[in-house]
């Protein structure tokens, strides 16, 4: 049977801890899904080809752009948004205090795409090198702050996290 | 006291929103709004034959499909041109949906409506335009050459055509004991912010009003445009700039197509309808930038000091002027710099080509210039045998010569004074950041290595701060809180937080009691836009003028309550009291209470407001003559001219002697922007705009070929710089206040761009000892320079 672009699919994933569920269509990307089905407008979209990395979000804690994958693939994973990265409370997490300390944000658009990629890239690295960090956030583009306030962000987050208590 | 000043480093005050998710960006808003996709010319040039829009009816939620034929008059007019001139003899703009022929590819077509963008993107490929192929002007010498028009009706492709003259230059390089002549070529690039436009419209039809959200650097001319092409009185519109993702020049233009389009249909079909560019869009129907042909001449002594120069530009305009010839102007008389150019004669030729138009992108014609100029120097310095710096020093204003005049009518059209500066002290900051003076011997060390190092060095002067005005209001209400408006938009720059210091500054209270909003005609109907590094010098002198009205008035009730003389009182984070006694004193709340002179008390506080609880004067009405109720003050700031900042540029490149890659070792910026209001959002504007300026130099092209197709239009394709291209920016700076407006302060946005493409032409020229004349410059094109410089001595320095 062919599906054509009006039949809609229940897509249910865990976004942000919470089990969240919509219909969609098959060709519906997951980054439209999360803005426009779910309402959840923190992830951007700038450019749908997969190079800016506005879109970034965490697929099982693994960065991935949004905007190349359906929103049907993505179904029965966990996804965690820029609105799931503050903590109890609405708490800015390390990495957002401090990108606000070292003013690594302009107009904000890119934001949330170089904020859930630091955050897989510290858990997974909490001490990087320099290089480590320019290859880490190499993969977003920013065209506000030409980063080196972002750099900057990166390395206070990792000290910020190594002050955390564990 | 947690009063933060004028001047302080402080976190940005919208971060908090932007980090969590928060933002309210255009294609944020209008959930259940329909969208609109549009039918873009795929042809340079063509003569429509027919649409046929059969195939695309039956989709699936359709709403309307609509071609130049459905627009009603003012709707279908051609766009405005925004900026006339007497010298652009030959304007032209284009229609919102293009009705007999298009002239670039990306002009839309046709506009369709659709349930939501993937419907009306299915309904888009199904309409079939039938077209007539018409031969394409693509590339400057192409279009001067004009052996085939844009326009039928404007000979020469030539729009505009404008000469200025300050002494009689060609007899002065005649006369000179030293002439150098030749040709420099910049590309052209964008403006490219990761956000791209947006229009989102709903109609209120009982109310006969509409709402438009635009990702616009100009809510309040959007406004104007939007209520004069669909008949409402501006009353019945208003238009709101949301979180900007990003402008840098391309979100000025304006109404563009989408603009008159989006909300002209909602108010048709009665329904919310929302179009967000896509990133092709945005490529192919926008705006671009930078693309110029300069021819140059020029006279100088023994000691490399200009005699007479005289520049002929060719500029492209693309395939429209809606935004008329500013960049032109600007490269025309922003390129004297820091210096005094002895006789000076300009010409340029603003012509037409069958490509994305050409408006103003951050610098907006500023890197041309100083390309030219400092290319100028180091060529004269080259000449001589004569050091780069000391070339460029020899030519400079003096600090006591301010304000200097040089003689030219600048992009506002007044004078081109500069207002104040010191050049001599900037270069010396300069040379020692950068090290100087120790690079020879670098230089050298590095060659005995096999590596190739070379050091550049751009000055330049930048008009900011252009009129004709903005406005400020502020409002301290009953609660305290103190309310700021001004009309211009903000796209990341922070407006939030370095108005909110001045205003906490002008009217002592805490700045956490401070809230700003721009951009939204609701608040503030009258103002300008965002562009040409005018928002701090406009906006924020406006806001400082109208606290201080605000303060003023505060003093004087606080002083009828506290029985002082209001020159005894001060204000104290947000309590007024007398100067040195803590226990006379009056909140600002109360005093917000005390200026609305109230009939009903709506809470305990309002009652001392009240007829009954207040001892007035019997004789005298509640409100005096010349005087308003509540605590709240409005002012406008109107400068005679810009106010000029400067800056300097120096960088270190290494050439790869067998791949030709092209590494920036070190980059450092002084510059001088009068009092700055929070430098750590002045270096972020530094470091942004020098990051524009390596990707404009080393990276960014628009890929036309022959056919007037763009061939890298995705992001794939168009060299963006990631982190790992940019280097440290080493930064420092110099303060010479403004004397032109209360605040002393001059514009940072553009700053940082402007002469890196000169820079780093310098530096690959330093160390390969090839002429660099054409930018930007790969390493594909530095290995086929090479190549041409192994036979051609001419090439070499």
């Amino acid at each position: 049977m062919r599906l054509g672009p009006a039949e809609h699919h229940e897509i249910e994933m865990t976004v942000n801890g919470t089990p969240r569920s919509a219909p969609a269509p098959a060709r519906r990307l997951l980054s439209d899904f999360l803005r426009h089905d779910l309402g959840l407008t923190g992830t951007h979209v700038g450019c749908e080809h997969g190079v800016c990395g506005c879109c970034t979000v965490l697929l099982d804690g693994e960065p991935v752009r949004s905007c190349l994958m359906f929103a049907v693939t993505a179904a029965g994973h966990s996804i965690t948004t820029v609105e799931g990265l503050a903590g109890a409370g609405g708490a800015l997490s390390p990495v957002q205090r401090a990108f606000q300390e070292c003013h690594g944000l302009q107009c904000g658009f890119c934001t949330p795409g170089f904020l859930c990629t630091v955050t897989a890239l510290l858990r997974d690295n909490p001490r990087p090198t320099d290089d480590e960090v320019l290859e880490g956030v190499s993969g977003n583009l920013c065209r506000c702050t030409g980063y080196q306030n972002i750099v900057k962000s990166v390395r206070r987050a990792a000290e910020l996290l190594a002050e955390e208590p564990t | 006291m947690t009063t933060s000043l004028f001047g302080e480093p402080i976190e940005r005050r919208e971060d908090p929103r932007l980090l969590t998710g928060g933002g309210r960006f255009l294609d944020d808003l209008g959930r259940d709004a329909l969208a609109a996709a549009f039918v873009r010319s795929p042809h340079a040039h063509a003569r429509i034959l027919d649409i046929d829009l059969s195939a695309a009816v039956d989709v699936e939620g359709l709403v309307a499909i609509y071609t130049w034929e459905d627009l009603p008059g003012g709707v279908g007019d051609p766009l405005p041109l925004l900026i006339p001139h007497p010298a652009m003899t030959h304007g032209r703009t284009g229609l919102p949906l293009a009705r007999d022929v298009v002239r670039h590819v990306g002009e839309p077509i046709v506009m369709v409506v659709a349930r939501d963008r993937y419907l009306a993107e299915d309904a888009a490929e199904l309409i079939r335009v039938d077209y007539e192929p018409l031969p394409p002007v693509v590339g400057i010498e192409n279009a001067a050459a004009a052996e085939r028009l844009v326009h039928e009706d404007v000979p020469g492709n030539v729009g505009a055509h404008l000469v200025q003259e300050v002494g009689a230059a060609p007899a002065a390089i005649e006369a000179a004991p030293h002439v150098l002549e030749f040709r420099l070529d910049i590309e052209r690039s964008a403006s490219t912010p990761l956000e791209g436009r947006g229009v989102y419209a709903r109609w209120d039809a009982a109310d006969e009003s509409l709402r438009v959200y635009s990702s616009t650097q100009t809510s309040t001319s959007v406004r104007m445009a939007v209520a004069a092409r669909l008949g409402l009185p501006p009353g019945k519109v208003e238009v709101i700039a949301p979180d900007v993702g990003g402008g840098f020049g391309v979100k000025i233009v304006h109404p563009w197509p989408e603009e008159v389009l989006v909300p002209w249909a909602a108010r048709l079909l009665d329904r919310e309808i929302k179009w967000t560019e896509d990133r092709r869009e945005h490529f192919v129907a926008s705006a671009h930038e930078r693309g110029q042909v300069q021819f140059v001449r020029v006279g100088f002594d023994d000691e490399g000091r200009l005699l007479g120069l005289d520049v002929r530009i060719l500029h492209d305009h693309g395939a429209y002027t809606p935004y008329g010839i500013i960049v032109p102007i600007i490269t025309s008389t922003q390129l004297l710099g820091p210096y005094k150019p002895g006789a000076y004669r300009v010409e340029f030729t603003s012509l037409y080509t069958n490509t994305v138009i050409v408006t103003p992108y951050r610098g907006a014609g500023r890197p041309q210039g100083v390309f030219c100029m400092e290319r100028t120097m180091d060529r004269i310095a080259r000449h001589l045998g004569r050091d780069r710096a000391q070339v460029r020093a020899a030519n400079f204003i003096q600090p006591e010569e301010f304000p200097y005049d040089q003689g030219l009518t600048f992009q506002d059209g007044r004078p081109l004074i500069y207002d104040s500066g010191d050049y001599p002290e900037m270069l010396r900051k300069t040379l020692a950041l950068i090290g100087w003076d120790s690079f020879a011997e670098l230089r050298e060390a590095a060659r005995s290595r096999g590596r190739r190092i070379g050091i550049g060095l751009g000055c330049y002067v930048e008009g900011t701060g252009v009129g004709p005005y903005e406005g400020g209001h502020v409002e301290v209400d009953t609660a305290g809180r103190v309310h700021v408006s001004t009309g211009l938009t903000s796209q990341g720059q922070g407006h939030q937080t370095v108005f909110a210091q001045i205003v906490a500054a002008e009217l002592g209270v805490p700045i956490e009691d401070v809230y700003v909003t721009t951009g939204d005609t609701r608040r503030f109907g009258y103002a300008v836009g965002t562009f040409a590094s005018r928002a701090a010098v406009m906006s924020g002198n406006a806001v400082a003028l109208a606290a201080r009205k605000v303060r003023d008035k505060a003093l004087r009730i606080a002083g009828d309550a506290l029985e002082a003389d209001p020159g005894d009182l001060q204000i104290t984070d947000g309590t007024v009291h007398v100067k040195g006694d803590a226990t006379a004193a009056i909140p600002l709340r109360t005093v917000a209470v005390l200026a609305n002179p109230l009939r009903y008390a709506f809470d305990a506080e309002a009652q001392r407001a009240t007829q009954f609880a207040a001892p007035a004067d019997p004789a005298a009405p509640p409100v005096a003559p010349g005087d308003e109720p509540g605590l709240e003050g409005r002012d406008y700031y109107s400068p005679v001219r810009s106010t000029f900042a400067a800056g300097m540029h120096a960088a270190v490149v290494e050439t790869d002697p067998d791949t030709a890659e092209i590494r920036i070792l070190r980059y450092a910026v002084v510059h001088d922007c009068g009092r700055m209001i929070n430098p750590r959002i002045v270096e972020g504007q530094i470091h942004g705009g020098v990051a524009q300026g390596i990707g404009g130099a080393l990276y960014e092209r628009m890929a036309y070929d022959p056919a007037g197709q763009l061939l890298n239009a995705s992001f794939m394709d168009f060299l963006m710089p990631y982190a790992t291209e940019i280097p440290r920016i080493e930064t420092d700076h110099l303060e010479t206040p403004s004397p032109l407006n209360p605040l002393g302060i001059k514009g940072a946005g553009e700053a940082g761009v402007i002469p890196v493409s000169a820079v780093l032409a310098a530096a690959i020229e330093d160390a390969e000892g090839i002429r660099v004349d054409a930018m930007p410059i790969s390493p594909d094109d530095l290995f086929h320079l090479r190549l041409r410089a192994g036979t051609d001595p001419s090439l070499r320095l």
